[in-house]
């Protein structure tokens, strides 16, 4: 019964086992040249400006969970996509049937001024 | 998938589908007319208890063993559709008055009781999830709608916070037994249990499981959350938190360990008999060192756990086991009736920024408003237990049962937790008869037929319970 989880092991192993041997072998053989610029957060490329923790305005929360919303309704969608054909008019009146439900929360948010930035 | 498990589904589909309707149909309310969305949920929870009734004696399984209507759900989901309306009830009353009247209030109320009511039916412990999901998720937001009041707010993050942390128990615990059987059905776990015998991973997993639900019943461990909470959230969401969370809850860990674990009684007696003691013992302690209404009626809240609890610790004695469980339920009524005709009283006694909570505002209410201290009186005799009010009768079948079972300590405990308790409930009618003072009751009609119903429903049930009784004891799980 014990030796079923015994693959679970041997991959949780594997896992940390490539992820230290690839870090560890970059620092280990790797040229290192240290600079102040290298030193710096990275900002997509561009020279940072200001100090990391500013206060930002708390719509972004307000954004974030609509994408969240949204996020999720990918996530459903595209394994639905894959099976379509398997799945038929069963799936596909359960996915409008999701769909409508995510719209009934994204037509509130709309109504309830979410999507205003001002 | 058929047209006979849409059938048995459909009470809680409707109120899912009220729900979600009323969110969209809210918006178009104008804000001083936020009654319509009060009456309008309203509605539809009286809809679905009439779609629920009408289930009533009737035993099936649906969506492949994973949905279940027997007495036992319809009894709870009548029980949960009663409490949504003593929700609303009370919330119509009171949150306009603070300031905090938002139609959401009620679409959440909504979500949470069809939260309650798939937890009283699922048979699968996925199912039972997202039940318990949806009941807490809306419950985290209603502790905190009084914003921009700290102390609410405060109460919704601490809710959202241990109560997350209380689902991961109860879903590891659901891997756990996942692992061990390879089902998550409640019948399939019980049939690998029979073929597998006693095993680690059954023992840990059913044990996680109750300390996910002890959690959201707050029994003795698990129970810091609750006086902070209660105190917290607006009144409204509180009376109907402390009876509907406990009903479902309950009704969760009946349904999973008697269905699914019943050949761990051996092992979980003495566990929940400890709890029991614990939650009676330490719930009547800590409540006597209140002096605000809410906390004190929120450490009985916990003491009530406690009793509810010894209904199910001869769950492993299959002579008693119908008659406890029966037992637990009557007491279930008569603690959601109680409850909420107490927590009106606070909120008629509420004002704003919660002033007017301390015991000692309620000095003086004999001779002010006779009728409200009337009512308060009759909640906390029956709270109590004093002969010959209904919460007597409901401690004397509990402790009948616990006694046939042969748990003499428990049924002892129960007696003498009790008698402490009489102290501060019996206090809190001494202060309002024989204390002067000034206190000013809001005459809210919404709020005085709550409370007036409440208290009508009591001392109709205190003489003639045995109706509610039989019902309780057709509705066990068989």
């Amino acid at each position: 019964m014990l030796l079923e989880y015994v693959a679970i092991a041997i991959l949780i192993a594997l896992a940390t086992f490539i992820a230290l041997a690839a870090v560890l072998m970059g620092e280990l053989f790797g040229p290192k040249r240290r600079t102040a610029v290298k030193a710096e957060p990275y900002e997509s490329g561009m020279r940072p400006i200001g100090p990391g923790t500013r206060r930002m305005p708390v719509r972004f929360y307000l954004i974030a969970m609509l994408f969240i919303l949204f996020d999720i309704e990918v996530v459903f969608l595209l394994p639905w996509a894959v099976a379509f054909r398997q799945l038929g008019v069963f799936g596909l009146v359960e996915m409008l049937i999701f769909i409508a439900i995510l719209l009934v929360g994204y037509f509130y948010a709309w109504r309830k001024g979410a999507l205003e930035w001002e | 998938m058929t047209a006979a498990d849409f059938s048995l589904f459909l009470p809680l589909a409707v109120l899912l589908i009220w729900a979600t309707v009323l969110l969209i149909v809210d918006l178009f309310i104008p804000k001083e007319r936020k009654g319509w969305t009060a009456s309008l949920s309203a509605l539809g929870l009286a809809l679905t208890l009439f779609l629920s009734l009408r289930q009533w004696g009737e035993t099936a399984s649906g969506f492949g063993e994973m949905l279940r209507v027997d007495p036992f759900a319809t009894f709870i989901n009548a029980l949960l559709l009663l409490s949504g309306l003593g929700g609303v009830l009370l919330a119509y009353g009171s949150i306009r008055r603070h300031g905090v009247e938002r139609g959401e209030y009620y679409t959440l109320l909504l979500f949470s009781v069809s939260g309650m009511m798939l937890m009283a039916q699922a048979r699968d412990l996925i199912l039972l999830f997202l039940g318990l999901e949806l009941l807490s998720i809306p419950l985290y937001v209603l502790a905190a709608f009084a914003l921009p009041r700290l102390d609410s707010e405060e109460a919704g993050l601490k809710y959202f916070l241990l109560g997350a942390f209380a689902s991961g128990f109860f879903l590891y615990g659901t891997a756990l037994l996942y692992g061990a059987s390879g089902t998550t059905l409640l019948s399939g776990i019980a049939q690998a249990w029979s073929q597998a015998g006693r095993n680690l991973f059954f023992l840990v997993g059913a044990a996680l499981i109750l300390v996910g639900l002890g959690f959201k019943v707050a029994l003795v461990p698990f129970h810091m959350w609750t006086p902070d909470v209660y105190q917290g959230a607006p009144t409204a969401v509180t009376g109907f938190m402390a009876a509907g969370a406990k009903i479902a809850g309950f009704a969760a860990l009946w349904r999973i360990f008697t269905e699914a674990l019943p050949g761990l009684a051996p092992d979980v007696t003495p566990i929940l008999w400890a709890l029991s003691a614990l939650t009676m013992l330490l719930g009547n302690l800590l409540a006597i060192a209140q002096k605000n209404v809410k906390r004190m009626l929120a450490y009985s809240s916990i003491a009530h756990a406690g009793y509810i609890l010894m209904a199910f610790v001869p769950f492993g004695v299959p002579q008693v086991r119908d008659v406890a469980l029966a037992a637990g339920l009557f007491y279930l009524i008569t603690y959601a009736i109680t409850n909420f005709g107490a927590w009106a009283v606070v909120s008629a006694l509420e004002r704003q920024a919660g002033q007017g909570l301390e015991l000692d505002d309620y000095a003086g209410l004999g001779s002010k408003a006779p009728a409200l201290a009337l009512a308060m009186t009759v909640f906390m005799l029956s709270l109590t237990g004093v002969p010959p009010t209904l919460g007597l009768i409901g401690k004397f079948y509990l402790f009948r049962s616990v006694i046939e079972a042969g748990f003499y300590g428990l049924a002892v405990l129960g007696v003498l937790t009790s008698l402490i308790s009489a102290y501060y409930y019996l206090r809190l009618v001494v202060i309002m008869y024989m204390r002067p003072g000034e206190p000013q009751p809001v005459a809210n009609p919404w709020l005085n037929l709550t409370w007036g119903a409440m208290a009508i429903l009591t001392v109709l049930f205190s003489l003639i319970p045995a109706p509610l009784f039989w019902w309780a004891s057709q509705s066990v799980l068989r």
